[in-house]
């Protein structure tokens, strides 16, 4: 493309827009974290830096729910993430590796699905689905909702990785009398690595983060770290959930950004 | 970097072509199984008699979508006239989407247009800037909002010490505070697609139309919208959607007078005095209106390609 001037291009007060949109994203995320150390016990008056509300989710009266909703959110993320995340590899390989096939936009549809379902159908689905077999709720149904829902997530960025490999590493292997599993375990694999990371970091934010699907098929008695939140949140903002809710995004954020710089990594040049 | 991946159907890959229902079959499974299987079972239960204490009686009827369009007077023996209640709450949850869209419109555009006009090497980060916060839960987003907007909260706090206001604004509990929260939700939903449709503007299309003496705002009117409007589309239906479903928004933000579809079919399953035919009814309708805009904009999609190729 010729290069076209600057001044053609840019247009006045989008500079400003964009800065606004910014801030208008990050303020609320920036001010709960900000209040998150506030020593008082309102939440409107500012009175000096504490930790005094993170030991309180630790060691305060609500403690003892926390702990459990954050072992529940935790392991159900890593087991629905690498769940997930192994089922989207396989899936991917088919539809990368597969060749053509009358199923592909099917199957590419049924991958989707939870991306194009609203969330709320889903979860009114999963909850009818569950009572109708008689299953009782609770950890199992959560985690089988998630490792369903999250597949979409995990397949795209290890799909898009793929699909930026050329095969000829894998047909140079076979060539030289390396088996199609040998090839697929030490050519492939060890090529995707930074697509199957990234794809398994975004299945664990999505099912830590979830709260609709949760909250409906969840039953009595297990609280997940959001269905916890939402439930004190529900009495008013108290300081104790500004504290949980920064520990929460903090954790978000930096597989975000783990995952964003393993996806950058390029190691098939 | 995607040398085989761009040439489509023709030379694809087909290494693993004889295995490939082996490795499609846990993806068909699970999802067939726990996602596509709960939706034909919803389908089934909107058909089903409601049972008092929340689940259903296995006898067909057409009792949940008749509540949901036909007010049959207290006793249900009265002749059939519309039943607004129901209407009015998903008219009011498509005006709320249509109102978070146009925000995100307003916002996203220019935005996706500045990042996209950032030289190369610096646009990624960019990017990843605005989605970031996407990927932080959506309850603790929602509560962030909610607590900066408050009455007490920090804005009202920094407008009265700015001298700008004299009483705290209200903004909880109104139509806009939803509309807001939405807005955070779904804004980078806006930003990447437009983002990815300007990236591929031919900018000398820019050029030459300021040598044709075009101003810049007719330029960006009649050559740049045009030419990016697959993006904005794309992106108009990726906000306008997961908003009309929404339920935390509306929940946290809206309070009970600005009720929207998720919070009405939430309802429906919460307790004893739920319904789950009209709970899965009201679903279905949901998912049939976003499937025909789905289907619609797959349409426009396959129209703007078969016009570029």
């Amino acid at each position: 493309m010729a290069h076209v001037n600057d001044n053609i291009k840019a247009y006045k007060g989008f500079r400003s827009v964009t800065l606004l949109c910014l801030v208008v994203l990050y303020a609320p995320l920036v001010i709960v974290t900000i209040y998150s150390f506030n020593a008082s016990q309102s939440i409107t008056n500012w009175e000096g830096i504490s930790l005094r509300w993170y030991a309180d989710v630790f060691t305060g009266p609500e403690s003892e729910k926390f702990k459990v909703a954050a072992f529940n959110s935790f392991t159900i993320a890593i087991i629905a993430a690498t769940c997930s995340t192994a089922i989207a590899t396989l899936a991917a390989t088919a539809m990368v590796r597969g060749g053509n096939f009358k199923l592909r936009t099917v199957s590419f549809g049924l991958i989707s699905l939870p991306l194009m379902v609203p969330e709320i159908v889903t979860a009114v689905a999963t909850l009818i689905f569950f009572n109708s077999i008689g299953f009782t709720r609770g950890y199992m149904t959560i985690l089988v909702a998630h490792i369903a829902f999250c597949i979409p997530f995990a397949y795209l960025p290890i799909s898009a990785r793929m699909q930026g490999i050329e095969d000829s590493f894998e047909q140079a292997a076979m060539d030289l009398y390396a088996t199609r599993r040998q090839a697929f375990t030490k050519i492939l694999m060890p090529l995707m690595a930074p697509g199957i990371i990234s794809g398994f970091l975004l299945a664990f934010i999505v099912s830590l983060d979830d709260f609709i699907i949760t909250n409906f098929v969840k039953g009595a008695g297990i609280e997940t770290l959001p269905t916890a939140i939402f439930g004190s949140v529900k009495q008013g903002i108290k300081p104790n959930i500004m504290a949980i809710s920064t520990m929460l995004l903090s954790v978000s954020i930096v597989m975000v950004t783990i995952s964003y710089f393993v996806s950058k990594s390029d190691n098939t040049k | 970097m995607a040398a085989g991946a761009a040439s489509g159907g023709s030379a694809r890959a087909d290494t693993y072509k004889d295995a490939r229902g082996w490795l499609l079959l846990p993806s068909w499974a699970v999802l067939g199984i726990f996602v596509l299987g709960p939706v034909c079972m919803m389908l089934i239960y909107s058909f089903l008699t409601k049972e008092f204490r929340g689940g259903v009686i296995w006898e067909f009827s057409l009792a949940a979508y008749d509540q949901f369009f036909f007010d049959r007077g207290l006793f249900g023996d009265e002749p059939p006239s519309i039943e607004w209640t129901y209407i009015t709450i998903f008219w009011r949850s498509i005006w709320q989407a249509g109102a978070a869209t146009l925000l995100s419109l307003l916002i996203g555009f220019p935005t996706a247009y500045f990042i996209a006009t950032r030289p190369e090497n610096v646009r990624p980060v960019w990017v990843f800037l605005i989605t970031i916060p996407y990927w932080v839960n959506l309850l603790i987003r929602t509560v962030s909002m909610k607590f900066l907007l408050r009455d007490q909260g920090p804005l009202n706090d920094f407008l009265i010490g700015t001298g700008l206001i004299d009483s705290p604004i209200h903004i909880v509990n109104t139509n806009f505070a939803v509309q807001l929260g939405l807005f955070y939700s779904y804004l980078p939903f806006m930003v990447l697609p437009v983002y990815a449709a300007v990236e591929r503007y031919n900018f000398s299309l820019s050029e030459a139309a300021a040598d044709l003496y075009a101003s810049k705002w007719t330029t960006l009117r009649r050559i740049v919208l045009p030419a990016v409007k697959p993006g904005v589309v794309a992106g108009c239906i990726l906000v306008f959607v997961p908003s009309m479903g929404s339920f935390l928004a509306p929940d946290l933000l809206g309070g009970a007078k600005n009720f929207m579809i998720g919070s009405l079919i939430e309802e429906q399953f919460k307790g004893n005095a739920g319904n789950w035919p009209f709970g899965a009814a009201a679903s279905m309708i949901l998912l049939t209106m976003v499937l025909i805009i789905l289907m619609f904009s797959a349409r426009q999609q396959a129209k703007a390609d078969k016009t570029e190729g």
